[in-house]
């Protein structure tokens, strides 16, 4: 095997490969800038698979470099918009300025099968016929689409409601979010969505129980969302052919869901991170359990030494140890639920209860200015999304104005569960210290840190802001045995690692 | 060395002879490690048809399939091979006093003594063999490295023995779980295929092709509400084979079309904890609650 990518092309000169290698080795730089490990000999092993499968066939080509250079499920999607942007369906038809041809003229063929939806264009010629659709008309026409999922005409719809309502510009710099939000303002998709479901509820073949409207609906969604991502990939493959690849994929770079700051997440990478959170915590349980067990050994077992003496001629050859069964540490999660910070007290209260068999007991309290415990909200419940949910609306944590006293919080704390902490207790406070100049009591703290096994401090926000403006970090932390900065998941599943 | 196929589609319609449908990614990545002579690393939520992947290829290539069920504390002496030591004391016991040390030495570390395990089995396999190492996730990080070699140049050695190279090169996969992440080394070496919930169409065609008595429009409606409840926060989805397990049981039991009480009274074959079964019933009932108040 050669060791350097270049070589492995040098074989079959004859094929035309030097353009495509050139833009696989673009492509692989872009998946590394984008985070994704592609190690040199995953290169390799693309640039050799795809002199085996036809490159007509893009799906198998997708497949091919997503089999070579893609080893983990969560960074599929990264790398699919990358594909899509490096590999896009390039051409004449996408260029921006002059409008090029209408994208009903190649449908032509098609709309003729169609029982020809009322008053649809094709009474004129093909080529005019796109432009002079009145907007009701091309409402009508996507309303036939999505009703009757014909995917042809759902791509025309796309491509023309780009060209029509995007109001895409060369050079001009917006992102593609922004033509995005411009084309879906224009087509009504929530008003369609009603209108498809009266049009089927009815029809005669219509709906009839809830829960055939609850699939029909949900049937329309996926076909809706289908129209969506059509028009995004419109987006993209014209700003493609504006800009450039390159310039394209830099601008797409986002960060990968592990990485993905808790405080600045947007709502879909919340969700896709609490879609991450659950095998997360699988995992992670699974790992816990087996360093629990392989860690040490325990007490001599002497029924099985003796049984195993046999294999030996009644030679204890072999010692054999009992499983050892360490002492579980009891965890206290004290967490800020305010505003921004919300969002990472929910993950690592996630987290926690998903490792609890880990510990002996979980208590957890949550405040802002007042504190409440909220460990009944956890007991006997095996939905932990839904325990969360109650822990934002039940808890009473609001004492004077709902703005974060972490003094206040701590005095309620001591005051009322201070006698509970142990030596064997593991406090984990979460927050980012910003205590609206209250007092701070760290006094607290230091009495906490005393009396129990840990205290830990895990803050959210980058360690560069630790500190600063209200931030009163410093005065907590001193006291504290550590004080991590938990940004992302990567970094909570790290530290929940480190503490069992 | 011979190819096993020709092209994409020769995979795909071969694997839907035997009753697997394969989309795009299977096929392509099937294909490839063949072509590649790599092993392939499937991982995928349970129950969508990755430990049946290797099965139906073994089946399709006429192959004979030698599985390794992983487990934790799987050794060298489970998964590669072992020697077969009481043999080797009878043998030296036999020979008794006449035959010098160097002699016995030679014979007792010899093929005859030696007990092969699924990994050396198939890479001494003079047929055609499909090599499928399930749930790899289960063994320790330590372990893996026992595959290491195996995977990237199919030959096994045995310090007594030397190396063995394979007779014929086998088609390998790997399945895992996900419990764990596989280590650097391990992904490098493997194609890698994620096996997700197929969509609608081919959760319809599967649900044919596996339940024969059952009508186009109940598989359709099952893989509809399936869907459904897979776009819920569940803990835990529900997989192809339990749809399967579903559309059997609503056949058994005479129903041609699901409605909320036949759906209530055997949604325990799809979802498997009570938490999500609530939420299912709730999700899909909450229009019939405000109907009730009526």
């Amino acid at each position: 095997m050669a060791t350097t990518p270049t070589d492995t092309v040098d074989p079959t000169p004859d094929h035309e490969e030097i353009p495509l290698f050139h833009l696989l080795s673009g492509f692989v730089q872009e998946l590394r800038a984008a985070g994704l490990p592609v190690s040199l000999v995953e290169n390799i092993d693309a640039a050799d698979a795809v002199r085996h499968i036809p490159l007509e066939d893009r799906e198998a080509f997708k497949y091919t470099l997503a089999a070579t250079l893609v080893k983990n499920q969560t960074h599929w999607s990264t790398f699919e918009t990358l594909f899509e942007v490096y590999f896009s369906l390039r051409g004449a038809q996408y260029a921006l300025g002059e409008e090029a041809a209408d994208p009903f003229a190649e449908m032509d063929l098609d709309m003729d099968d169609m029982d020809s939806a009322e008053g649809s264009p094709q009474g004129g010629d093909g080529s005019g016929g796109g432009q002079s659709l009145s907007p009701e008309e091309l409402a009508e026409l996507l309303f036939q689409a999505l009703l009757n999922s014909d995917q042809m005409l759902m791509r025309a719809i796309a491509r023309h409601a780009v060209q029509r309502f995007a109001g895409m510009e060369p050079g001009r710099p917006v992102g593609g979010t922004y033509y995005l939000y411009r084309t879906l303002r224009n087509l009504d998709l929530d008003g369609m969505m009603e209108r498809l479901m009266e049009a089927r509820e009815g029809a005669e073949d219509g709906p009839q129980s809830d829960l055939d409207k609850r699939l029909e609906s949900d049937e329309f969604n996926d076909r809706i969302e289908k129209l969506k991502k059509e028009i995004e990939a419109e987006i993209r493959r014209r700003l493609v052919a504006d800009r450039g690849a390159e310039a394209m994929a830099k601008t797409l770079r986002k960060p990968l869901p592990e990485d993905v700051d808790f405080m600045h997440a947007s709502r879909d990478e919340m969700a896709k991170l609490r879609r991450a959170i659950y095998p997360l915590t699988r995992k992670l349980a699974v790992r816990l359990a087996r360093k629990r067990r392989h860690g040490r050994k325990g007490p001599l077992d002497f029924r099985s030494t003796v049984r195993h003496s046999l294999s030996y001629g009644g030679v204890p050859a072999e010692l054999k140890f009992r499983y050892p069964k360490p002492s579980k540490p009891e965890i206290m999660v004290v967490a800020d639920i305010s505003g921004s910070v919300a969002a990472f007290a929910r993950f690592t209260l996630h987290l926690v209860y998903a490792i609890s068999g880990q510990f002996s007991k979980v208590r957890s309290f949550v405040f802002i200015d007042g504190l409440d415990e909220v460990t009944r909200l956890f007991e006997g419940v095996d939905d932990i999304n839904e325990a969360v949910h109650r822990v934002n609306t039940e808890a009473d944590v609001v004492w004077v104005d709902g703005h974060s006293d972490y003094g206040h919080a701590f005095d309620v704390f001591w005051e009322n569960y201070g006698k509970e902490v142990n030596s064997k207790t593991t406090i984990l406070i979460l927050g980012d210290a910003r205590n609206n100049y209250h007092a701070t009591q760290d006094w607290i703290i230091q009495e906490l840190q005393k009396k129990a096994r840990k205290v830990f401090w895990l803050n959210p926000e980058p360690k560069a802001y630790w500190n600063t403006g209200d931030s009163v970090l410093d005065d907590y932390g001193q006291h504290c045995d550590d004080v991590f900065e938990v940004r992302n998941l990567r970094q909570l599943e790290k530290f929940v690692d480190n503490l069992v | 060395m011979t190819q096993r196929f020709t092209s994409i589609d020769e995979v795909r319609e071969g694997l839907g002879k035997v009753d697997y449908l394969a989309d795009d990614s299977i096929a392509s990545v099937t294909f490839l490690a063949d072509r590649l002579e790599k092993p392939v690393l499937v991982e995928g939520p349970a129950g969508t048809g990755k430990t049946q992947l290797a099965k139906s290829v073994a089946e399709m290539t006429g192959a004979r399939l030698i599985r390794l069920q992983c487990y934790e504390g799987l050794d060298e002496s489970k998964a590669l091979y072992e020697w077969n030591y009481k043999k080797q004391l009878l043998r030296i016991q036999a020979e008794g006093s006449e035959a010098g040390w160097d002699e016995i030495q030679d014979d007792i570390f010899a093929n005859d003594f030696l007990l092969e395990r699924p990994l050396l089995e198939a890479i001494r396999a003079k047929d055609p063999v499909v090599l499928l190492i399930d749930e790899v996730d289960r063994v320790e990080v330590e372990t893996e490295a026992l595959l290491l070699e195996l995977l990237s140049d199919y030959q096994v050695s045995i310090p007594e023995l030397g190396t063995l190279t394979a007779e014929q090169i086998p088609l390998v996969f790997l399945t895992s779980n996900n419990t764990r992440e596989l280590s650097e080394a391990l992904k490098r070496r493997c194609l890698f295929l994620h096996l997700d919930y197929p969509d609608i169409e081919r959760e319809k065609q599967i649900i044919l092709n596996k339940v024969p008595d059952i009508n186009e429009n109940l598989a359709d409606q099952i893989s509809r509400i399936v869907r459904s409840i897979r776009t819920l926060e569940l803990k835990k989805a529900p997989s192809v084979s339990e749809s399967i397990d579903w559309a059997r049981t609503l056949i058994l039991l005479g129903i041609s079309k699901v409605d909320e009480n036949t759906a209530k009274s055997t949604i325990n074959i799809l979802l498997k904890y009570r938490s999500d079964i609530e939420k299912v019933m709730k999700e899909f009932t909450t229009n019939s609650a405000a109907h009730f108040g009526d």
